[in-house]
């Protein structure tokens, strides 16, 4: 893709264990020229007004809507439980709803929000400079850790990670390495997005889409 | 390179490690009887969210199904548990539904018997709440002008003025004169 302008998904690699069981699963990515930095007054205008569309009601039905459902399933699927671990966009509606509105924190994590409540699908962000080749989904070896250094801690074998060609970079839905987050140094951001079955690829790439237009702009000043 | 849905295909340029390990148990019939527990499972998780849509704001549905932990790729037996715990609390949140559907109905009758017959049913009650509707209202069979009322047996059915208002008792009074030349 050219980076810096319109970002363009593509689609990571799906390890062939994984693929089998979920033939519908993909994984994919976009990466933008951008930097960490405060939010933009754009993004906390449109914070503001996504937050006049997230109502109790909607909180309470959203598990009824197709996206949120779709999410809802397959973290049935993976053995997690959606009322215990929420899935992204309901844990944003309920922290909605405690909070008041769409809180703006920062340039990234407005992005992603942004693209999330306008789209329902999940993204994350990761430094692009400190990944190791594409990104996919595949499990966890005996022995591959999360983390680097004296924090470090063993992942369960078998777990589902998103990982490059190096080690896992982050848990499936879960936490993301602290060396691959984005940082104040960062210069390339990776997006990232987890499309399950029941979640169209339009709304993946609307959301990819969102986020890293909003990111570019915001580095841009337009 | 060739498109899918707009979309670059899969496979990166160079070999990816990919050292995820392969269960050597899986066959093809139990790939099949798994795909089909997770069609399953996806229908059950359907079903017990309309329930809990269903039974919002007037009664609430457990729909808590503990989870076998992940994220990782579940086994037959684990697909298995989790589609009996799915089953098992939808069965339940079901019943749940069906009485709360039945103390409504119930609680509709009554009001319909309090307004044909408000005689036969002095000083009973029936809240919004009990019918399944939105509001605080309370309709109560109660006496016409009072204690008169209730000798001549004029009996109405009254539905109250709803809800407390949301501004609370309002502010504090100011404090009497005396007591602030005393703290003065």
């Amino acid at each position: 893709m050219r980076e810096g302008d319109e970002p363009e998904p593509e689609l990571g690699w799906v390890s062939p264990e994984v693929r089998e069981e979920f033939p519908e699963l993909r994984l994919l990515t976009a990466t933008v020229v951008t930097a960490a930095g405060p939010s933009s007054p754009e993004a906390r205008q449109r914070l503001r007004l996504l937050s006049d569309r997230f109502t109790g009601a909607r909180a309470v039905g959203m598990r009824r809507e197709p996206i949120p459902s779709a999410y809802r399933i397959f973290y049935r699927h993976i053995g997690l439980d959606p009322d215990e671990t929420r899935p992204p966009g309901e844990a944003a509606a309920v922290e909605r709803l405690l909070r008041g509105g769409f809180r703006p924190s920062n340039r990234i994590d407005d992005a992603l929000l942004i693209a999330l409540a306008e789209t329902g699908v999940p993204l994350w962000a990761l430094d692009a400079d400190a990944l190791d080749g594409p990104l996919g989904i595949r499990t966890a070896a005996s022995g591959e850790q999360l983390e680097r250094g004296p924090y470090a801690r063993p992942l369960p074998a078998g777990q589902l990670v998103i990982a490059d060609a190096a080690a896992p970079v982050a848990l499936l839905f879960g936490e993301v390495a602290p060396e691959r987050m984005v940082q104040a140094h960062t210069a390339r951001v990776s997006l990232y997005a987890v499309q399950v079955s029941g979640v169209p690829a339009i709304h993946v790439e609307e959301a990819l889409w969102t986020c890293g237009s909003l990111l570019v702009q915001a580095q841009d000043g337009r | 390179m060739p498109q899918a849905q707009g979309l670059p295909l899969a496979l990166p340029p160079q070999p990816v490690r990919i050292p995820g390990p392969r269960p050597a148990t899986t066959t093809a019939p139990e790939r099949l009887a798994r795909r089909e527990l997770r069609a399953q499972i996806a229908r059950l998780e359907r079903e017990l969210a309309r329930s809990f849509v269903s039974a919002f704001p007037h009664g609430e549905v457990d729909v808590s199904v503990p989870a076998a932990g992940g994220p990782r790729l579940l086994s037959l037996g684990e697909l298995e548990t989790t589609r009996d715990a799915l089953s098992a609390r939808l069965s339940s949140a079901r019943r749940s539904l069906a009485d709360l559907g039945e103390r409504q109905e119930r609680a509709r009758v009554m009001l319909e018997r309090m307004r044909l017959e408000p005689g036969r049913y002095k000083f009973a009650r029936v809240s919004n709440a009990e019918l399944g509707e939105g509001g605080c209202g309370v309709w109560e069979v109660r006496p016409r002008l009072g204690l008169i009322g209730m000798l001549a047996g004029w009996w109405q059915v009254k539905l109250s003025s709803g809800c407390p208002l949301g501004r609370g008792r309002g502010p504090a009074p100011p404090p009497r004169r005396s007591a602030v030349r005393l703290t003065a």
